[in-house]
């Protein structure tokens, strides 16, 4: 199948005092050509190794990463196979992964370096335009430009590989307003218009809401719901998604102070017994402490791991199903 | 409580001096959280560290901010720094800015409450404890032996919090202490500050980027651009009828709550300006869709409209 496809992934960390940290602890997830999928939930939650795991940065335990049809596999010291050059990754921060001391138009090159010196040259100022940086940027430096401009030169920088998926980490973060809707904007063209596939991986919901296609919500190294953007916003299935969305703050001037959700991700080393949430859920009873829910499609390309929700049936809201309502 | 005037900050940098806050007037009344918003580079943490004494070396300040009964700006820097860790705290975006990574939670909060207030060892002890458990620290005698690191990013930002709390502050100043934060745990620091100053009387000055973090804690909201205020005035109103074009801009920026996918955001064109290169006349100008020629000359007095103030020659909200 095309695109990028995970599945019941597996990542474990060398932890401190020799215990293995398991951050990512079964996760599923595929992102289809032309489709943008946010991946969201709190720092610790695994998004990040998620995110390496998926361009084959850090190994896999168990599971398997599948681009458009062949296994990604970790780097080595061998060149990847030709294939896999179509997955790109993007990082959080542009000013690291840009070379200081390198043109922006060399960096973008990097990609094409295959190309005759004009023809890549062109290649380079065509990249540039798509994502609206001016020709003229080729022949300067990183640091003249501004978080959002770098983060578009990385972008660039994919680009030229002529990828099928962009994975990007945390792109739009440490960004002002104007500079985050700009980029959100082109993401979303990009995708668009190039059929391009986007795995964002993002703390900020509000960002992913607007730009992503379908969600995933991650907690604790599991997925714990996905679905279509505007019907899980709508009537979030896991308590957790529906506790991420009312934390958001809203700008509207009416000084409400958003629900907060109580306790903190728990240690990924001694993740608690059922289900990994039940610590912090509002809704949780007897069985949440003891059994572990699986994700169970609902109706609608909606899943869900939660035992108030019922397999192959409509999405519930968690507090009328409990009956906190 | 705080009444700032005429606040002018100059920078030292290698191309000579730059001017980063220019001209900046508010007043923070007792038990309010003033909030001021602003993108990167726009003066807003500038203003904050120049009342505080905390600018690099070669800066060059002008203006007055009463504190009290106090002139902070030109006072001697003994005098600010014994007002400034008891009557008027801070706490800043990165918690570990503002403790020591080698020293238990608990040297560090006896410490200052020792120091400042003249407690004995077990009654600055006593005083610890009451303030984690004001912060809401879960086990506040076990967090007393522990090190920074050995909490989580939220719970470092409550400790900082109690610290800067540990003396009874009047007035806090928090640069974006929630903009490192997940928003379940930003919204738990929100709530905080907030019980805080109502239990407290304290009055906050809340600096952000996030205009929904402002819109959820702030009375009367101050919005700076390129190191002036463009529009000042009560949360509500500020927020729900912005009258400035650039206040406009960036409400429309934000991913509304209630928006539709594939619906783009509104993006303001260009960047906004760097010290040193401010525009001639209004500094939003070259960004602005309602710009006339006189926007390109003289800059617009921030002037009282109704109930707010304002800087715009255009006004094109207005009505």
């Amino acid at each position: 199948m095309s695109g990028l496809e995970l599945r019941d992934v597996v990542v474990d960390y060398h932890g401190r005092d020799g215990v293995p940290v398991r951050a990512v602890a079964g996760a599923s997830l595929s992102v289809l050509p032309g489709r943008v999928v946010g991946l969201v939930g709190e720092s610790g939650c695994g998004k990040s190794t998620l995110a390496r795991a998926a361009v084959g940065l850090v190994p896999v335990a168990a599971g398997t990463v599948t681009f458009n049809g062949a296994p990604v596999v970790a780097l080595t010291r061998r060149a990847r196979a030709a294939g896999l050059v179509r997955l790109q990754l993007v990082f959080q921060n542009p000013y690291s992964s840009l070379n200081p001391r390198r043109t922006v138009g060399s960096q973008v090159g990097d990609g094409i370096a295959r190309l005759a010196r004009r023809d890549r040259d062109a290649r380079v100022r065509e990249l540039l335009t798509i994502v609206g940086l001016p020709i003229t940027a080729a022949s300067r430096f990183p640091h003249e430009f501004s978080g959002g401009q770098r983060q578009r030169i990385a972008i660039a920088r994919a680009l030229a590989a002529d990828p099928a998926v962009i994975v990007l980490d945390e792109p739009l973060a440490s960004l002002d307003a104007s500079a985050q809707a700009q980029l959100a904007n082109l993401l979303g063209d990009l995708a668009r218009e190039f059929e391009l596939g986007l795995l964002l991986i993002s703390h900020d919901l509000a960002i992913v809401r607007h730009v992503a296609d379908d969600v995933c919500v991650m907690y604790l190294g599991r997925i714990v719901e996905t679905g279509a953007t505007q019907s899980l916003w709508a009537r979030p299935a896991h308590p957790y998604s529906e506790a991420l969305i009312a934390a958001i703050p809203s700008a509207d001037g009416g000084g409400e102070l958003p629900a907060s959700l109580p306790g903190e991700v728990p240690d990924p080393a001694r993740p608690p017994g059922g289900c990994r949430f039940h610590p912090r859920c509002p809704y949780a009873f007897a069985r949440c402490t003891t059994d572990d829910p699986a994700l169970v499609a609902l109706r609608g390309g909606r899943n869900a791991a939660c035992f108030l929700q019922t397999e192959g049936e409509e999405t519930q809201s968690p507090a009328a199903r409990s009956g906190n309502s | 409580m705080l009444a700032v005037a005429g606040l002018r900050v100059r920078l030292r940098t290698p191309a000579g001096h730059v001017t980063v806050v220019d001209g900046v007037d508010y007043a923070v009344e007792p038990g309010e959280v003033f909030g001021i918003a602003g993108e990167s580079g726009s003066g807003k943490t500038i203003s904050m560290l120049a009342l505080l004494g905390l600018l690099p070396e070669g800066a060059r300040v002008e203006g007055s901010a009463r504190f009290g009964r106090h002139e902070l700006i030109g006072m001697p820097s003994r005098q600010l720094r014994r007002i400034s860790g008891r009557e008027l705290a801070i706490v800043f975006q990165d918690p570990f800015t503002s403790l020591h990574p080698m020293l238990t939670i608990g040297r560090q909060l006896t410490e200052h409450v020792r120091l400042h207030l003249g407690l004995d060892r077990g009654k600055a002890r006593k005083r610890a404890i009451e303030l984690l458990e004001d912060v809401r620290i879960p086990d506040p005698a076990a967090a007393l032996r522990r090190y920074p690191h050995q909490f989580s990013g939220g719970m470092r930002q409550r400790l900082a919090i109690a610290i800067a709390l540990a003396c009874r502050p009047r007035l806090l100043i928090a640069d974006e202490p929630t903009t490192a934060l997940d928003v379940t745990v930003q919204a738990g620091i929100l709530r905080l500050l907030d019980r805080l100053r109502r239990e407290h009387e304290l009055s906050v000055v809340l600096i952000t980027h996030d205009l929904g973090v402002m819109s959820a804690i702030a009375d009367r909201v101050s919005i700076f651009y390129a190191g002036r205020v463009v529009e000042s005035g009560r949360r509500h109103e500020i927020l729900r009828d912005p009258r400035h074009p650039y206040t406009r801009a960036l409400l429309d920026a934000l991913p509304h709550p209630e928006s539709t996918k594939g619906r783009e955001l509104v993006a303001i064109a260009g960047m906004p300006p760097t010290p040193g290169r401010i525009p001639v006349g209004c500094a939003f100008n070259p960004r602005c869709g309602f710009v006339q020629d006189i926007c390109r000359e003289t800059v617009p007095p921030l002037s009282p409209v109704g109930e707010r103030r304002l800087a715009c020659h255009v006004d094109p909200f207005a009505g």
